[in-house]
């Protein structure tokens, strides 16, 4: 069936050092980071298996990480494509034609906000303040922040992720050694 | 340009190293402090005058001052770099380009409250600057100026980065506590005050990234010098993040008192509204705060000329005025719709509230059905007062302030602006943008 579902070496090493920055028994602590690692070594995504082994390493009931991992917006539950294209849509970018760059992304796409491209290469998804106003709009994809986006400049960014094909997360694996 | 203390060297290439961050002066104010009793720093803090600069504007000297001193009790000092108020961008600015002023900030306040391990809680968007703030943290335990006998002093500081997912709501000091635990990010009622009993129940403080790197400069040039610059209660000099219809947007450093023309106009800063169009309004402090027409922000009601401080932009309370808040500042020009902008900022109280308070939960979502049907063309004159209805309801009767920051857009949209309501209600065909759409994930519009 699927494979099995561990953190590799390097990871798994990340995670320990991670737990220690909390004092003893806190270790629960740690549940947001390592939920960012198991995106980043998941596919992108939080299935219910890959909670609770998430569960298993915290030492704490399968419920306390599914009860996080609804409430963050960042944590996805349901498969993801490899590029999750994050468009800011609040104030200051929306006023600055957010609303134009969401339409020209579902119109490129053929696919509607929280919509997967059937390649399974895209998915769009509109998010809250991003912290970058000045340059707005603003999208996110994995850890890189694209700001003062155009029309044009979406279609580069596209075309540019999609010649990679790579699976972009929020934890990018370079910091992982 | 006024003093700039925080963004004096931002652009010398490499100041984000340690190295190039020491040879402009870097970790002079820690030095300092470790040779000063703890005591001594926190009466420094309190004689600066200076005021907690995410938002609130409480006295940073006397927060510090709360703080439980239990035998035996560790204590934490907190960082907020959680910054998700729509506007503000300029914590993001200062950690990305100048990490180590913040990391010099952290070692010689927790120093001065007496913790021995801090956390700077970032934003879960942010992960990049995450990174960048461990490679600087890390250079500073290579240097001794983190972990065991820092400088030579016997003071020991271990200083962790730990990182959110994607909630506003841990903005606010509780709940950012509840989220630093490994918890959703449910806001507690206060008292108990996090300096009683914050993270695990220890003493804590929570101080915004912006405040906490202020403490630099104060140190080296000493509280009562840093209280001369500004005006009245607003000491120092604030970051002020400006963005939407200007010619200039960016992170700027102002001395506090900084007429309010002078920073929309100048070329220093804001240089005016792009594209020769007319000032409308403004949201001069992050979305929360009251939007202000823009005559009522250059002057008072009183007929004077507003100023860039806490007092001057409060100055006629809700009535006439706002406030400095955050310091993201939100400029709207002639072609901004209110109501549109409004039911943006609704929707976005509506998304982020963590669902404990029924006013908070049930009344942003109210609120944004409500607006979303007036831009539809289909709303009544009578939905204007049941707005105000609700946001009053709301205000004052929940556990945490988003309640408030979810109403007083509402209110002073409303008080400010009530012909936009009514034009909509009356004659929608005739409002350009009728053809818009719910809440951007095409789910099926409630009915009217």
């Amino acid at each position: 069936m699927a494979k099995e579902i561990k953190f590799t070496e390097e990871t798994m090493a990340l995670v320990q050092r991670m737990i220690k920055r909390y004092p003893e028994g806190k270790q629960k602590s740690a549940i947001i980071p390592i939920l960012h690692l198991a995106q980043m070594e998941f596919d992108g995504w939080l299935d219910v298996p890959v909670m609770d082994y998430v569960a298993s390493i915290l030492k704490i009931q399968p419920i306390e990480v599914y009860e996080v991992a609804s409430f963050y917006s960042m944590f996805n539950l349901k498969p993801v494509g490899k590029c999750l294209i994050e468009v800011c849509r609040t104030g200051p970018c929306w006023l600055l034609g957010a609303e134009d760059i969401v339409r020209h992304i579902e119109k490129k796409l053929n696919i509607k906000d929280g919509e997967t491209t059937p390649d399974g290469m895209f998915t769009l998804k509109t998010v809250e303040c991003l912290a970058a106003c000045g340059t707005a709009p603003v999208i996110q994809v994995g850890e890189t922040y694209h700001e003062s986006m155009t029309c044009e400049s979406v279609d580069n960014m596209l075309n540019d992720y999609k010649s990679k094909g790579e699976r972009k997360t929020h934890y990018d694996k370079k910091h992982v050694h | 340009m006024g003093k700039q203390l925080l963004l004096e060297h931002i652009n010398v290439p490499g100041i984000e190293t340690l190295g190039v961050y020491r040879a402009n002066g870097g970790y002079k104010a820690l030095e300092k402090a470790l040779k000063m009793k703890p005591e001594e720093i926190v009466n420094e803090v309190k004689a600066s005058g200076l005021r907690g600069r995410g938002g609130a504007g409480f006295p940073t000297g006397l927060k510090w001052s709360f703080i439980a001193k239990p035998e035996g009790v560790p204590r934490h000092l907190v960082c907020n770099a959680d910054e998700s108020e729509p506007g503000t961008f300029k914590d993001r600015f200062l950690m990305q380009k100048n990490p180590h002023i913040l990391i010099e900030g952290m070692i010689l306040s927790s120093f001065a409250l007496g913790a021995n391990v801090s956390y700077i809680y970032i934003r879960g968007e942010l992960l990049y600057v995450y990174h960048i703030l461990e490679k600087a943290i890390q250079d500073a335990y290579d240097a001794g100026l983190l972990g065991k006998n820092i400088m030579g002093s016997g003071y020991d500081l271990e200083l962790y980065v730990h990182c959110g997912a994607g909630a506003y709501i841990c903005g606010e000091e509780t709940a950012l506590l509840e989220s630093l635990e490994g918890k959703r990010g449910n806001p507690r009622i206060k008292p108990p005050f996090p300096a009683v009993s914050g993270v695990w129940g220890r003493p804590t403080v929570v101080n915004n990234v912006e405040t906490i790197a202020a403490t630099v400069p104060i140190i080296n040039m000493g509280g009562a010098e840093y209280a001369k610059i500004g005006v009245g209660k607003s000491t120092g000099t604030k970051l002020i993040s400006a963005c939407g219809h200007i010619n200039k947007p960016g992170v700027y450093e102002i001395e506090l008192g900084l007429p309010c023309e002078e920073f929309l106009n100048s070329d220093q800063y804001c240089g005016g509204i792009k594209n020769g169009k007319k000032f409308k309004a403004v949201v001069a402090g992050g979305s929360s705060v009251p939007i202000l027409p823009g005559a009522l922000f250059l002057t008072t009601a009183k007929g004077e000329p507003r100023l860039m401080s806490y007092e001057s932009l409060g100055d006629g309370g809700f009535a006439t005025g706002t406030m400095l808040g955050s310091g993201g500042f939100i400029v709207l020009d002639e072609t901004a719709s209110i109501v549109k902008n409004l039911w943006n900022f609704t929707r976005f109280y509506h998304h982020e509230s963590c669902g404990q308070c029924s006013p908070c939960r049930e009344g942003t979502g109210w609120m944004e059905k409500i607006l979303h049907r007036i831009l539809e063309g289909h709303g009544k004159l009578s939905d204007v007062d049941l707005l105000w209805d609700i946001q009053s309801k709301i205000e004052g009767k929940t556990i945490c302030p988003l309640g408030e920051a979810a109403a007083w857009p509402v209110a002073s949209a409303i008080r400010h602006f009530r012909t936009e309501f009514e034009e909509y209600v009356k004659n929608p065909m005739s409002i350009k943008d009728v053809k818009h759409y719910y809440n951007v994930r095409n789910e099926k519009a409630p009915v009217a």
